[in-house]
């Protein structure tokens, strides 16, 4: 996905990043979706939960929290989100359809984890 | 009330009240009456959002797979960020989410659903379909996606990979169908015609030019 594969321009001289801006994941890592269940507002569904993934993609540019963003807080830390590629067969361990059927989903950094 | 043809179940409910309302609906009218007197958004910005909405449609998803199949180039800009490339078509967007077109091949074939509401491209197909947003779609795409296309009539070979989208938060997705066989001296235009909103959800596959014939 050449959108979100996008390099940033080396810059020239060396520059010290802000907490957030580079992101901690890379494409090709194993991931694992946390298992919390928190009050509020979450975009993260359970059925992913727990279950295990490899980071396709890096999305770009980064964006605010929208479980801060869900209570009116719009401003501040800005994080990456991922498109995450997890088997159906890890979702569902009945699965009965090809075994390289799978889900692609956008998960906020604060719920990945590496595995 | 004039008496009716009593034949028809419905004709006695078409004066019926409707239900009233329910706690959402009364909490959004709340929030948007109160945002207007507060003069924080006008009555007309509301109007004129609600006109913006509608005027979208998947003519023009349609248009954008036609020029994606008939200019290699365009296709490669589209792939790559799917926001500039429409908009180099003059089809802007109102919300800040990233859109991502997803081409499907003869090895993979894409599906879009939003298990947690109804995430849908509406810049570009407009409003999405009463069954996209009930639950036994939201649920069984991510299930059993290959059981829930055949009842669509779309049959998916073995060998071919099927991927759920789930649009959960920032992306917009919409699926690039494969350009139908026999359709090598179509104008761009003839093309688009071929190209329908559940082609673009990844439900069926664009028409052929026959299946189109026969449908007039």
């Amino acid at each position: 996905m050449p959108q979100t594969a996008r390099r940033k321009t080396k810059p020239s001289i060396h520059v010290v990043h802000a907490i957030g801006e580079e992101p901690i994941f890379k494409a090709g890592d194993s991931v694992r979706i946390s298992v919390r269940y928190p009050v509020g507002h979450y975009r993260v569904p359970t059925y992913i939960r727990g279950k295990r993934g490899r980071v396709e993609a890096v999305i770009e540019p980064r964006a605010v929290n929208n479980e801060e963003e869900g209570f009116g807080r719009n401003a501040g830390l800005k994080r990456h989100y991922y498109r995450i590629a997890i088997p159906l067969t890890e979702l569902w361990p009945k699965y009965s359809g090809s075994p390289y059927d799978g889900l692609r989903i956008e998960v906020f950094e604060t719920w990945l984890e590496r595995n | 009330m004039q008496p009716h043809d009593d034949d028809h179940g419905h004709a006695k409910t078409t004066v019926q009240d409707d239900p009233p309302p329910s706690y959402y609906e009364v909490m959004e009218t709340s929030v948007r009456e109160l945002l207007v007197e507060k003069e924080v958004i006008g009555a007309d910005e509301i109007r004129h959002m609600l006109e913006v909405m509608d005027s979208r449609t998947p003519a023009l998803g349609a248009k954008i797979v036609a020029r994606a199949w008939v200019d290699p180039e365009f296709k490669a800009r589209l792939l790559a960020n799917g926001r500039t490339a429409c908009e180099e078509l003059g089809i802007d967007f109102f919300e800040d989410t990233q859109f991502l077109v997803l081409e499907n091949t003869e090895k993979v074939h894409n599906l879009l659903v939003c298990t947690l509401c109804s995430c849908y491209p509406r810049e570009i197909l407009g409003l999405p379909p009463d069954w996209y947003k009930q639950k036994p779609y939201r649920a069984r795409a991510v299930k059993e996606p290959r059981a829930l296309l055949a009842e669509f009539g779309t049959v998916i070979p073995d060998d071919v990979e099927i991927r759920v989208n789930d649009s959960t938060a920032m992306l917009r997705y919409m699926v690039l169908p494969q350009r139908p066989e026999g359709t090598e001296n179509f104008t761009e235009e003839q093309l688009a015609s071929l190209v329908t909103r559940d082609a673009m959800i990844g439900i069926v596959r664009a028409n052929t030019p026959n299946r189109k014939e026969q449908s007039r």
